[in-house]
């Protein structure tokens, strides 16, 4: 009974009953229906404007022309691979060489970003001026224009291969572009690099090993000392053991050409200069600001419980530091990945390039255009897979 | 009286130029190395480079006194100036283009001062874009039409940056709120577009919009590529500012929209009064970073063959006569893009100290 009178009051509380455009929660499913709507509208429209295009064209559809014999040379691959190899196949050494190129551009170019941004930070005036202008100037230049500064200087500012300029011995920078000597591969190599991977488990378990006595016991060892000492130690005395083969593959002039060596060419040379030129201005800004994100105090304070320089460094400084400069580096990495795809504008085979003369050749642009953006979708979304696991692992470092 | 207190001065090493550089270059002796390695490096590069670029070089001359020369060839800019900056629009009716440009830059250049700020300025800047179209296109009595496949040069690198932008903004602003939203279905939308577009790179982007967006058309209705690549502009920038003003929003504190709903003001009213007026401020700084990587990257629609700046360039490299001088024009070009965006950073910069003394 009492229940019943108490919905009654309610009920006589609206004497109206409300209409359905002042409850904001019906207003919210209405409104998300008709977004939904009018985008699924577009989307329909679009897609059977381009079905009925491609019917009209007599474009194929589907990703068949995979499978089909690409008939197109690359100029540089890491895999073997020929005209009469699948696109399947061309499309990988497209992949391999983005790969390749982002790859060393990054290594290096956190090194280069990391000692300018330091330089910017010098006491010395001179210096610092010299790393400020370095960075404004790069920044403010685009990529584009930096990857045809350096493909101009290597095949028109350059001399041939027989005026080649010859910096060090054996090194060669000519409008071929790069030639330098490779170590050539000994049998013994595979046996150092075991002993190399072998060293590493060996520190892993090391570092476990003496952060666990310190935890027990508080005495300290020399983990980064040892670990050194055991990743180079091993590897090179297994190398002396077995008579240490050491022999050099050096480049020389024969008629027009070099013989020997390994030949950076002229296109993977400027967009490798390029990208670690610019994108090493963005690096250094962001090292800088990570450096000057730990308060003073902080170095004031390890310091006076007594830590040597070394371990404020590593115990205090760079832990705080990295937290701040490790997400803008990851995404400046990215950045690099994606900005190589401007190799097709000075003639480098990357994915973009081999992906557009696919398209070219087969017509098939939609299938093309997915591609790309698939594989460059994958390079962001892992990357953006481990910026979420390391924000995670610095969170718990967190007090 | 007149006891002189003796002025004892500070020893001359540690005042004026002496104790200057004694300070800032020589402090300790590492510094002190590094500072003679930079100057040796400088004197090495330097010297050659000053020469090459200025004492030797040949500002207005033809291509073969360049030739003969030992410098730089600035003549191959001189020389083809008008075609670098307007590309293949008539040659008679470049008049067009010029004022067009000068009257963007004086719009700029006007709106640099927050104190000429006001709705005035928006009209003028409407009518200003506007009259700015009507040069370039032509089509009314006295101007003669002229197809936007002729538009190239400067006024194209101005046009797709500065309609880019301005489109990019609001909806950027607009998808940023969506990923704030309550409602799923358009955070979601919301979520996926930007991590999409931020995800892949331009020049995917601009391959879409050049080669498939013909496609997604009816039959027989075309849009012009300009257009398509703007378009693909706009896309990809929005997708960028959502991120950074996404961040002013996540900055803004749970009071203020706690307040502004106690003041009764409805979604609209508080992201127009209340949020966005402070969380646009917060992200001027990375708003101009953006702004200028748009600027910057308006050069890439070299690679799917409008007449940029870039393209005009290298038009002119192509022909046999000014063949070989490309360090020359890839400088000038340099100097072209650094001092626009230069010039944005540097306002940036002055724009986010006035704007942050009245928090003091």
């Amino acid at each position: 009974m009492a229940l019943n009178t108490s919905r009654t009051d309610a009920a006589a509380l609206h004497e109206k009953p409300e209409p359905f455009w002042l409850d904001p929660k019906k207003r919210a499913v209405l409104f998300q229906i008709l977004v939904l709507g009018v985008v699924g509208l577009i989307a329909w429209y679009l897609i059977s404007n381009t079905v009925a295009n491609l019917q009209r064209q007599k474009i194929a559809t589907g990703f068949d022309f995979l499978g089909k014999e690409a008939a197109f040379e690359i100029g540089e691959s890491l895999i073997a691979y020929d005209a009469s190899n699948t696109y399947a196949r061309a499309l990988v050494v497209g992949a391999l060489n983005t790969v390749k190129v982002s790859f060393i551009g990054i290594v290096i170019t956190v090194i280069l970003g990391t000692f300018i941004g330091i330089a910017r930070l010098s006491s010395n005036w001179l210096i610092s001026r010299l790393a400020a202008a370095y960075i404004e100037f790069m920044q403010d230049i685009p990529v584009l224009i930096q990857l045809f500064f350096w493909y101009a200087i290597f095949y028109e500012t350059l001399p041939s291969p027989r005026q080649a300029l010859n910096p060090m011995h054996g090194v060669f920078l000519c409008n071929r572009g790069l030639i330098m000597p490779v170590p050539e591969f000994h049998p013994a190599y595979r046996y150092v690099f075991l002993a190399f991977v072998a060293a590493c488990f060996l520190v892993w378990g090391l570092r476990r090993w003496a952060r666990k006595r310190q935890d027990e016991t508080g005495k300290t060892f020399p983990v980064f000392r040892v670990s050194l000492g055991l990743l180079v130690g091993l590897p090179l005395a297994v190398w002396m053991a077995l008579g240490s083969p050491f022999s050099l593959n050096v480049p020389e002039l024969r008629g027009f050409n070099f013989r020997g060596g390994t030949t950076l060419s002229p296109e993977f040379m400027a967009l490798l200069l390029g990208l670690i030129l610019y994108t090493a201005a963005f690096v250094a800004e962001v090292v800088r600001a990570g450096i000057q994100s730990v308060s003073k105090g902080q170095r004031e304070a390890a310091m006076s419980l007594g830590l040597r320089p070394a371990q404020v460094l590593r115990l205090v400084i760079l832990p705080q530091a990295l937290r701040v400069i490790i997400p803008p580096l990851t995404s400046q990495m990215l950045n690099l990945t994606k900005n190589s795809s401007l190799a097709v504008a000075i003639g480098y085979p990357d994915f973009v390039s081999v992906a557009n003369t696919t398209i070219n050749q087969t017509g098939q642009s939609i299938e093309g255009v997915a591609l790309i953006m698939v594989v460059y979708l994958f390079f962001s979304l892992s990357t953006s897979a481990f910026m979420n696991w390391y924000n995670k692992k610095v969170k718990l470092v967190e007090r | 009286m007149s006891e002189h207190a003796e002025v004892v001065k500070p020893p001359v090493t540690s005042i004026g130029v002496v104790g200057w550089l004694r300070q800032n270059l020589f402090n300790t002796p590492l510094n002190s190395l590094l500072t003679l390695a930079t100057l040796y490096f400088l004197w090495t590069v330097l010297p050659p480079f000053v020469r090459w670029a200025f004492l030797d070089a040949s500002w207005f001359t033809p291509s073969q006194v360049c030739r003969d020369g030992a410098g730089a060839c600035w003549s191959v800019i001189t020389q083809n100036i008008r075609f670098i900056l307007f590309g293949f629009y008539p040659y008679d009716q470049q008049w067009r283009p010029m004022t067009a440009v000068v009257l963007l830059l004086g719009l700029l250049f006007y709106s640099r001062d927050r104190k000429n700020w006001s709705k005035w300025l928006g009209y003028a800047w409407v009518v200003g874009l506007a009259s700015m179209g009507v040069l370039m296109a032509g089509g009314v009595p006295g101007l003669p039409a002229v197809e936007s496949t002729k538009w190239g040069g400067l006024p194209l690198t101005l046009l797709l940056s500065v309609f880019g932008l301005t489109a990019a903004y609001p909806l950027g602003v607009i998808l940023a709120l969506g990923r704030q939203s309550k409602m799923p279905a358009v955070k979601v939308l919301c979520v996926v577009y930007i991590e999409m577009i931020r995800g892949v790179p331009l020049i995917s982007l601009l391959f879409m919009g050049s080669i498939i967006f013909p496609l997604f058309l009816p039959e027989g209705i075309t849009i012009n590529k300009i257009l398509r690549a703007q378009v693909a502009i706009i896309l990809f920038t929005a997708a960028y500012i959502a991120e950074v003003v996404r961040g002013g929003l996540q900055a803004i504190p749970r009071g203020q929209y706690e307040a502004a709903e106690s003041l009764g003001l409805n979604y609209y009213l508080t992201m127009r009064l209340v949020i966005l007026p402070q969380a646009l401020k917060i992200v001027i700084p990375p708003t101009v970073s953006i702004l200028i990587s748009a600027f910057k990257d308006t050069s890439l629609v070299v690679i799917i063959a409008l007449y940029d700046v870039l393209k005009t360039s290298q038009t002119v490299l192509s022909n046999p006569e000014w063949m070989g001088f490309s360090r020359e024009v890839y400088i000038f070009l340099a100097i072209l893009y650094f001092l626009g965006c230069f010039s944005m950073s540097h306002y940036s910069r002055k724009l986010e100290m006035e704007l942050s003394t009245d928090n003091h």
